[in-house]
């Protein structure tokens, strides 16, 4: 079969080679750092991302998660080794990505929906028109997906006035509203309450499904991996490098009480093993 | 809320009211002769009878005061905004700075002669510095998070101190204003006393040599109103500007 550029993903897994390569790291490193002081936070990782897919990246704690996130953004230059991003090796600039921390980095200055416009007035082909547009399509367009995460008429609030749970689905909004082919979460529900927390998983796969946007999320949450990825990668402590690369094939639109039941239950012990091993490997070389 | 502001303006208003009632009272209980200390009262009378001759003085100040003031702004916040800059001027602007200013007066009389322009670059030399300081720490204290969300999105250096810099950098800024507006009242002034036929300044220096003391005195109260209403002037911008770094007030909220 021939490689499809833009070819669309269904959701489902697919054979290998039969989507567009979206991320592609070879032999990636970063060092931290220079001499006696370096800091290695990730070694020698080789990943492939097809385009359209929902990857998690799990692992224990500082093991170079975040770090692979920066890489493909462009926030960070790989030590060695090459990253490749939408077909083209990154470069100082970055492309077309949309971003979410853990912290929703609101700015404090702006009123929701002037934070959520915040991309349209940097990214092109929108930025030329931001000025002509912003008080009409602009607008209609960061209320339209307020609506859809649930945040009807908070537009014109400021941040500080929304909670935390209101904030990350605002970030969520914002990391979307110039089309990326690309979001990057960066544990975006790490400091949120449970409930809130599978609430907010429920809304960013309906976002997932109706936008098809690659996605690479780093989480701690084994159940959140699980219930909203469709290609889970277990990372080993650091400096990291991918112990594991499963599929899940859980059916969409999935729900929390899936989360219960005996397969998926399975699959989350199977990726703890795996971090527990990590975690005392590398206490034993740490001891 | 409500009460508590108002019960707050209304101590601040009585301190006032008490600091003259009890120097008009000092002065008549102690027969105090009015070369020495004028009684309030007094004051208040020589400056509404002086006014019209008062007034040219009075615009001479503000106006020297202002345009050092604004130019003191400009070159803040040039040198203050490129980090590169302010790195290499610090060491000379924390060495400019120390000098007092009264010692430099007299070369820029020599070199610009009496009058105006000494007065402008008096006041501009002495209230840059906070003004360089401040922009310089609140561009250096941005959350790096904040500025990664625009560097992910591709955006320029332009992009990211226009967008997340210098919006995060206002309360800085004006806090710093407050403060230089006083300090470029005192380097114009200062000016006016060691070398001007005009101004306020000057004005005081004369009316000392003719031992008219509530002129003197009427000299510092309207120096002192003056402070005060550019204070409250950039009170209010800032209030309208950085609303949200003092969010507590619902000055701008909806």
């Amino acid at each position: 079969m021939r490689m499809q550029p833009n070819a669309q993903f269904d959701g489902q897994p697919v054979p290998e080679g039969a989507t567009a390569t979206a991320i592609e790291l070879s032999e990636a490193s970063v060092t931290f750092g220079r001499g006696d002081r370096a800091v290695p936070a990730l070694s020698k990782t080789t990943l492939k991302i097809a385009d359209g897919e929902f990857v998690a990246l799990v692992g224990p704690s500082g093991c170079g998660k975040s770090t692979i996130l920066r890489l493909v953004s462009g926030l960070v230059q790989p030590t060695s080794g090459v990253v490749i991003v939408g077909g083209r090796e990154v470069a100082a600039r970055a492309m077309r990505v949309g971003m979410a921390f853990q912290n929703p980095t609101m700015l404090p200055w702006m009123t929701i929906e002037r934070n959520i416009m915040l991309p349209l007035k940097i990214v092109e082909p929108f930025r030329s028109n931001f000025r002509k547009l912003r008080k009409t399509e602009f607008r209609d367009k960061a209320n339209a997906l307020l609506e859809q995460v649930g945040l009807n008429g908070f537009g014109n609030r400021y941040p500080w006035q929304l909670s935390g749970g209101m904030l990350q689905r605002a970030n969520l909004c914002r990391a979307l509203i110039h089309e990326p082919r690309m979001l990057l979460l960066d544990e975006p529900f790490g400091a949120l309450d449970q409930f809130t927390r599978e609430e907010l998983w429920a809304i960013l796969q309906n976002l997932w499904m109706t936008h098809k946007p690659t996605v690479l999320l780093v989480t701690h949450d084994l159940r959140e991996a699980g219930f909203l990825a469709s290609r889970i990668c277990v990372m080993s402590a650091r400096p990291g490098r991918i112990l594991d690369d499963s599929r899940v094939g859980f059916a969409r639109p999935r729900t929390v009480a899936m989360t219960f039941e005996p397969e998926f239950v399975a699959l989350n012990q199977k990726l703890r093993t795996f971090i527990e091993d990590a975690r005392s490997a590398a206490e034993q070389e740490a001891g | 809320m409500f009460g508590i502001d108002v019960r707050q303006k209304a101590w601040s208003a009585g301190l006032i009211v008490l600091f003259f009632v009890a120097w008009e009272l000092f002065c008549l209980m102690t027969g105090m002769s009015d070369l020495v200390l004028p009684r309030p009262s007094q004051v208040f009378l020589t400056l509404f009878q002086r006014f019209p001759v008062l007034w040219p003085h009075i615009v001479q100040t503000l106006a020297t005061t202002m345009f050092g003031f604004v130019l003191g702004v400009a070159l803040g916040a040039i040198i203050g905004v490129s980090k590169t800059a302010y790195d290499t001027c610090y060491p000379l602007l924390i060495g400019f700075s120390s000098i007092p200013k009264v010692a430099v007066v007299p070369i820029f009389v020599l070199w610009f002669g009496s009058g105006t322009v000494p007065a402008v670059l008096t006041a501009l030399s002495i209230c840059f510095f906070p003004i360089v300081v401040n922009i310089a720490t609140g561009l250096a204290t941005t959350e790096p998070e904040l500025e990664d969300v625009l560097k992910a999105l591709g955006a320029s250096k332009l992009d990211i101190l226009w967008n997340v810099g210098l919006p995060r950098t206002m309360p800085f800024f004006f806090a710093s204003l407050k403060v230089a507006i006083s300090y470029a009242f005192v380097g114009a002034v200062l000016s006016e006393t060691v070398a001007s036929n005009r101004g306020i300044g000057n004005v005081m220096m004369t009316a000392s040599s003719n031992f008219n003391v509530p002129l003197v005195f009427a000299g510092l109260f309207v120096l002192a109103g003056l402070g005060v209403a550019l204070y409250v002037v950039f009170s209010l911008i800032e209030g309208r500007v950085t609303g949200w770094a003092t969010r507590k007030n619902d000055v701008i909220a909806t």
